[in-house]
């Protein structure tokens, strides 16, 4: 269970989250929408660790678990995961070295033993297979000439891989065609299971069709300002955030 | 292009790094007295049994060395270097020719296992019976000045190919070196190299003769270890037409707090549709992490492809030295041969590498590829100086060069200083560089899968040497990537 409570955060000194109560239950998938500009990445990477975001109050607990006393690869240890929204580039490192070096520091961290290469390109090769995506993703350098859509799907096949316990999922469907955002969904849904939660944070209603939300928040001005069931994602699609009588809240989705 | 980056990257450069080959070996050594003249050149030949002309060589050397002066281009200080206070010879003092590993001075045996010599080829350095048979590199080691054991020479010698000492082939092939001795690297071609010529005490020779693909990799471990003494060793490779060699150097030194002086001498012949590739992995003693000890390394690398279609190809991965000053080039003559240069300079600390190469393209269709990789870490510098010449006949001559910088921190330098002369206008030169930052972006986003902040930076940095490492042997690789890890340590925090 991620448990986040009265998270308030700045960067550089300008207050951007501005006291974030968030709960999801273990098992659950939540999403997250909301105006450009209204906090989404900077909670992300609050949950991360990423320096320069300074938090300033509140607490987030994973498994009970104090998130924010940990070092960003303490919590990837501790099975928390970020689909980036803008995923970096790795010149010369490759997807495969990345992915096996990361998959046994955390492994070696939980007291678990290492994946020999061979090991590895197996379960790999799996996951890519599960994904419907080319083995050719594991010899080229992480993220480098990559299209938008590639990079997103190299964000999942990561995922899948280092089988996180809470996945926050950055705008992971932003700039993808069905078929890609099917595979994201899909990524999500085949972790499904009891055990595992995440957070998806989404401008649009369509992702939401095949990954079905437990809950959705509506994130503003650094605050949650409403919560509901999956029928709140759709009436925000239809009506905008004005619609909702959250006009006032700067710039809405175009 | 230079770069120096203004102090406000939130990655600080700081602690303490390690250097796990600082050992000194209590062994007996033969040292010869202090200072350097005439006497002392007199005094080396002598103790080598040299023939008559290699001493006059020598002191026509020490003539041309006194008429230099140390050379003031390189982006590095020091204090001046007293030459009269260092010995010029040093061996390990031992009975002629060991033959078991009884004989062999234990305590060189285990200067060997810290070194890493994999245990079996330590048992061959040694002179164990039948330990020759399953490894594929040859070994040459030097010992301070003097080559201890060269492993193999059986099996090579069946190819045809001679690796032994240099002093050794002095006496068994005096025709060869004295044919090639100083053909490339002439005595007196710039002060370090004179200063070489005049007290070399030893290094390899290797000599593939016409049609031979040398059996294994060659390989030589240069060892300072005596108090006070200039490491001078000097390298002659030679490889007849169509022959093809592959040959590893690597370097250490004891932790010291003064500084000692390297200053070696390799010189590279390949003939006709000659191939040899030179790969080296220097680690001597960087100093600390205030800047106190470590090797000054003062090297004149120079291969001549004299041969059409001949090639040579430097590799190296430079993580050593307080003070780096080597540019291994290549002399193109022959028709459409290939000079390449693929370097790795990581500088922590307060480290100075002025490092590069010099492609001269003399003759027609000559092709150069240069690939240099400077890494800086703490407050060191870091320079590429690279020339490249193409003369009035190299025609269709053509050079590619690459230069990438990475930075760790702000308060290191990286510059690079690329030199171009074209007398040919048909000759075309390429050039790129750029500077670059470990992001933090980057480093979050590895860390954000699990990576702590140090394998972050080695991945980063080995991502950034790829185009290099790749050049190495696979042995020599894991080896090279391990050094960059290491030299790094500390270098973030
Ligand atoms: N690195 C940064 N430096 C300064 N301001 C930032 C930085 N990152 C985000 N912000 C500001 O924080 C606010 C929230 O941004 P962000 O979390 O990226 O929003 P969202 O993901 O919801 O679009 C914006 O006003 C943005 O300008
Ligand atoms: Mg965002």
């Amino acid at each position: 269970m991620l448990e986040i409570r009265g998270l308030t955060a700045e960067i550089d000194g300008k207050p951007i989250l501005n006291g974030i109560d968030l709960v999801v239950p273990t098992g659950e998938v939540h999403a997250i929408m909301g105006p450009n500009g209204s906090g989404k990445s900077t909670l992300s990477y609050v949950l991360a660790g990423r320096d320069g975001y300074q938090v300033t109050g509140g607490e987030v607990r994973l498994d009970g678990v104090d998130l924010l006393a940990l070092a960003p690869e303490e919590r990837a240890s501790a099975g928390l995961f970020l689909a980036f929204q803008y995923p970096v580039e790795l010149p010369g490192v490759g997807n495969a070295n990345f992915l096996r070096t990361a998959l046994n520091a955390t492994r070696r961290a939980r007291g678990e033993s290492e994946l020999d290469a061979v090991q590895f390109l197996k379960l790999a090769r799996a996951a890519l297979r599960d994904l419907a995506m080319a083995d050719d993703m594991l010899k080229r350098n992480v993220n480098v000439g990559f299209s938008g859509g590639e990079k997103k799907r190299n964000e999942v096949l990561q995922m899948a891989i280092l089988k996180p316990k809470f996945a926050i999922l950055d705008e992971t469907d932003s700039g993808l065609d069905i078929d890609a955002l099917k595979i994201v969904a899909n990524g999500v849904n085949a972790l499904r299971r009891p055990e595992f939660s995440a957070l998806v944070i989404t401008h649009y209603q369509r992702l939401l069709d095949y990954i079905v939300p437990d809950r959705v928040h509506v994130l503003a001005g650094g605050r949650i300002l409403r919560s509901g069931g999956p029928e709140l994602a759709r009436a925000l699609e239809e009506s905008g955030y004005a619609g909702l009588g959250l006009e006032a809240l700067g710039e809405s989705v175009s | 292009m230079s770069a120096r980056i203004e102090p406000r990257d939130p990655i600080e450069a700081a602690t303490e790094g390690n250097y796990k080959w600082g050992f000194e070996t209590a062994i007996e050594m033969e040292i010869a007295p202090k200072g350097l003249s005439e006497d002392t050149i007199r005094l080396i030949s002598a103790k080598k049994d040299e023939p008559e002309w290699l001493l006059a060589w020598r002191l026509k050397a020490f003539a041309a060395w006194r008429e230099t002066c140390e050379p003031e281009w390189a982006k590095i200080k020091h204090p001046p270097i007293d030459y009269q206070d260092l010995h010029y010879y040093a061996a390990p003092k031992r009975k002629p020719g060991p033959k078991s590993l009884a004989e062999v001075d234990p305590e060189l045996l285990a200067t060997y296992e810290k070194l890493g010599i994999p245990l079996r080829e330590r048992a061959i350095l040694a002179g164990v019976e039948g330990a020759e048979e399953a490894t594929p590199v040859a070994i040459d080691a030097v010992f301070d000045s003097v080559s201890v054991a060269t492993t193999f020479r059986e099996t090579l010698a069946k190819a045809g190919v001679i690796f032994c000492p240099i002093s050794e082939a002095v006496r068994e092939h005096p025709e060869l070196v004295r044919r090639y001795l100083g053909s490339v690297v002439p005595a007196g071609d710039n002060f370090f190299a004179a200063l070489n010529s005049a007290v070399f005490t030893d290094g390899s020779f290797v000599f593939v003769p016409k049609g031979v693909r040398c059996p294994m990799e060659l390989s030589t471990y240069f060892r300072i270890n005596a108090r006070n003494t200039g490491q001078f060793e000097r390298t002659l490779i030679i490889a007849e037409e169509g022959a093809y060699v592959s040959y590893l150097e690597g370097c250490t030194a004891p932790q010291r707090d003064e500084n000692q002086l390297h200053a070696a001498v390799v010189e590279l012949v390949a003939l006709d549709d000659a191939t040899i590739k030179y790969s080296t992995v220097q680690n001597w003693y960087p100093g600390d992490a205030e800047g106190r000890g470590g090797i000054y390394n003062f090297v004149t690398k120079r291969g001549a492809c004299r041969g059409a279609r001949s090639k040579i190809s430097w590799t190296q991965v430079e993580t050593g030295s307080a003070i780096t000053w080597k540019y291994p080039s290549c002399i193109l003559q022959g028709e459409e041969s290939v000079g390449e240069f693929y370097s790795v300079a990581l500088t922590n600390h307060h480290q100075q590498a002025d490092t590069g190469t010099k492609m001269i393209h003399l003759g027609a269709n000559t092709k150069s590829t240069i690939i240099s990789k400077g890494i800086s870490a703490g407050r060191s510098n870091n320079t590429y100086r690279g020339l490249v010449r193409m003369m009035p006949r190299a025609h269709g001559a053509r050079n590619f060069t690459q230069c990438d910088s990475l930075l760790i921190g702000d308060r290191c330098g990286a510059h690079t200083i690329p030199y171009i002369e074209s007398r040919n206008p048909s000759a075309r030169v390429e050039h790129e560089a750029t500077t670059s930052k470990i992001a933090d972006d980057q480093l979050f986003y590895c860390r954000s899968r699990g990576l702590s902040q140090e394998d972050a930076v080695n991945l980063i940095v080995n991502g950034f040497c790829k185009d290099v490492l790749k050049e190495l042997p696979m042995e020599f690789a894991v080896e090279a990537q391990k050094l960059l890890a290491v030299s790094l340590e500390g270098s973030v925090g």
